[in-house]
């Protein structure tokens, strides 16, 4: 798909009559930006997605496709998208408060700068670190644990075992609540400018014809960030679903798709195991694109009230 | 909302018609959401801080003690590898920068200039990554580097590559919108009437035009670098992150330290940034600095 794209610009002849030489020259400006993204974008992403193709000795075979009836990984993959789906909706909701709280703050304020600059950092912040944060507050040791634990007497609290299965954190649900701590900042960065985009006049207009608060809200403002709304909901579950590190840093093996990649990658007792990695990736990017494209639809859709 | 504050002053009550919140709500959203997001930070200080097990029934002692340990030549050995993976990651973040630098803008700036109608496409393959997982291009990275190791040895700053990659979509909007704003065709076709060259044009008109921009992109590919751990933890590399969660490990109370760090690092840098002036509300809005063609 992406090769297609990036060779584009090389093959394409446009310039025509006397300028068609220095044209090309210029075509040439292009050269060196297309090759890195073939080089590095285009050929990882065909070999990724490619390799699931191949057995280990490189011949064609959809043996590895066997990966995906497999339980584990089915149930993983099923694992994977609960998360995002939950992540995702918590994170838009949570996001789309904290953006209605910011209506009429000054933009160039310090409050503003503040919150975005806060914003950034944390929706960033996925990863070791991340996991570093909670392993300090939700981890067995750390301090919202122990505060259960000793000043309310709570020992068996869901932080010290979930599920008798350890502490809630090192466990696929337990994921949710750091996820969620990235999800609500890019909520907050993706959301904050269709809210923005409420006109005052919209508000003005409802009250002269008699509306409320109320129906201000249900009948204007929602129906129209409702398109924007939703894809934020989308690209916070694009968010979650590729999300590796913080996975990574907090659960040691399988789970989710991401470390089922790992997995399969790193096998040193099974060989012929890195092939599977290029199915399960290829699961991944299709699951991708089913709703990138569902984002594309519906950012032209809330496109149509920006401007 | 201009309107309406010249009509009635801030301090009065005026009835509210749009979608703004009072006083009162706000700050309470505000605060509950500071405070929910504060806490895993708080933690994390309070976790550097921990000496020692409590005693059943005590308070955790704490003090400074970790914060000196950094400094104590005894314990060179084991932060050894992270001084390293925070060396390495600040060239492979300068060698990400001068492909932001030396690749993505000067293509940016020669579509727009010379082939508008290619726009589209370059924000296509400019966004592609945020739809590529890192873990799935991981996998293709392996074979892609076990040739580039052959070319260039097996060092960590050849993740730069790989990293620019993941950087593309970060860099692109800043700089797209501050093209956006500026008219570049006009300006460049001005300066070029006016007898400078094509050098000239670049350096003197179009750049200047395009710093904030161009500054933006800088810093939040140095966030982003900084922050990067998929990709140098599949190709076994030591940078920061895989260094800091090795060194979690051994001296964990370290590690957070220097997670706390890089967190405050980050943070300022995007507060710099926003100081700036934020470039992306002034998508296609003429500015009136570039428009004093009239007397």
């Amino acid at each position: 798909m992406t090769a297609a794209v990036t060779t584009a610009p090389a093959t394409t002849t446009r310039g025509a009559g006397k300028t068609s030489r220095r044209r090309s020259a210029v075509w040439l400006g292009l050269t060196p930006f297309a090759l890195y993204v073939l080089l590095f974008l285009a050929i990882p992403a065909v070999l990724a997605v490619g390799s699931g193709f191949f057995s280990s000795a490189g011949a064609f075979t959809f043996d590895n496709f066997s990966a995906l009836a497999d339980p584990v990984i089915t149930g993983d993959l099923v694992a994977t998208i609960e998360l995002s789906v939950v992540t995702a909706v918590i994170g838009a909701v949570l996001g789309a408060i904290i953006c209605f709280a910011l209506l009429g703050t000054k933009p160039d304020g310090w409050l503003r700068t503040a919150i975005d600059s806060a914003s950034s950092v944390l929706a960033q912040f996925g990863g070791v670190m991340l996991a570093f944060a909670f392993v300090a507050t939700i981890g067995q040791q750390g301090l919202i644990t122990a505060w259960l634990t000793t000043t309310f007497g709570w020992t068996d609290n869901p932080f010290v075992v979930f599920n008798n299965n350890g502490p809630l954190l090192y466990q696929v649900a337990g994921l949710t609540i750091p996820y969620v701590y990235f999800q609500v900042p890019l909520m907050v960065i993706v959301f904050m400018p269709a809210m923005e985009g409420l006109k005052a006049t919209w508000g003005e207009a409802n009250a002269t014809l008699g509306g409320t608060r109320f129906t201000y809200w249900t009948r204007i403002a929602m129906p129209i960030l409702a398109p924007a709304f939703f894809g934020s909901v989308i690209l916070l579950f694009a968010n979650s679903f590729s999300s590796y590190a913080t996975a990574a840093a907090l659960i040691s093996q399988g789970g989710i798709l991401p470390l089922d990649i790992k997995g399969a990658l790193t096998s040193e007792t099974v060989i012929g195991k890195a092939n599977e990695a290029g199915v399960l990736a290829l699961a991944m990017v299709v699951v991708m694109i089913v709703v990138m494209v569902g984002y594309s639809f519906l950012d032209r859709r809330a496109s149509r009230w920006r401007s | 909302m201009s309107l309406e504050a010249q009509v009635a002053p801030r301090a009065g009550k005026t009835p509210r018609y749009g979608a703004e919140p009072s006083k009162a709500i706000r700050r309470v959203i505000l605060i509950v959401a500071g405070i929910l997001f504060l806490i895993p930070i708080g933690a994390m200080v309070q976790f550097t801080l921990r000496i020692g097990q409590p005693a059943p029934g005590q308070a955790q002692p704490l003090g400074f003690q970790h914060y000196l340990d950094i400094f104590n030549p005894a314990n060179e050995l084991t932060y050894d590898q992270l001084f390293q993976g925070i060396q390495n990651s600040v060239v492979i973040a300068l060698f990400t920068v001068v492909i932001v630098l030396v690749l993505l803008l000067p293509t940016m700036i020669l579509v727009e200039l010379k082939f508008p109608q290619l726009r589209k496409v370059l924000e296509f393959i400019c966004l592609v990554p945020i739809t590529i997982p890192s873990v799935v291009l991981v996998v293709g990275f392996i074979p892609v580097y076990s040739t580039v190791a052959q070319i260039f040895g097996s060092t960590p700053y050849t993740l730069a590559f790989g990293i620019g990659v993941i950087v593309l979509p970060y860099a692109y909007r800043p700089i797209a919108a501050n093209l956006a704003g500026v008219d570049v065709t006009t300006l460049s076709e001005a300066s070029r009437s006016l007898g400078a060259g094509w050098g000239n044009v670049l350096w003197r008109v179009i750049l200047p035009n395009l710093r904030r921009g161009i500054l933006s992109a800088v810093f939040i590919t140095i966030a982003v670098v900084l922050g990067e751990y998929t990709i140098a933890s599949f190709l076994s590399q030591n940078t920061f992150q895989t260094a800091l969660a090795l060194l979690e490990q051994q001296d964990p109370y370290v590690a957070v330290i220097f997670a706390l760090l890089a967190l405050i690092f980050a943070f300022v840098l995007l507060v710099v940034i926003g100081r700036f002036g934020s470039v992306r509300r002034t998508r296609r809005a003429p500015r009136p600095r570039k428009a004093p063609v009239n007397p």
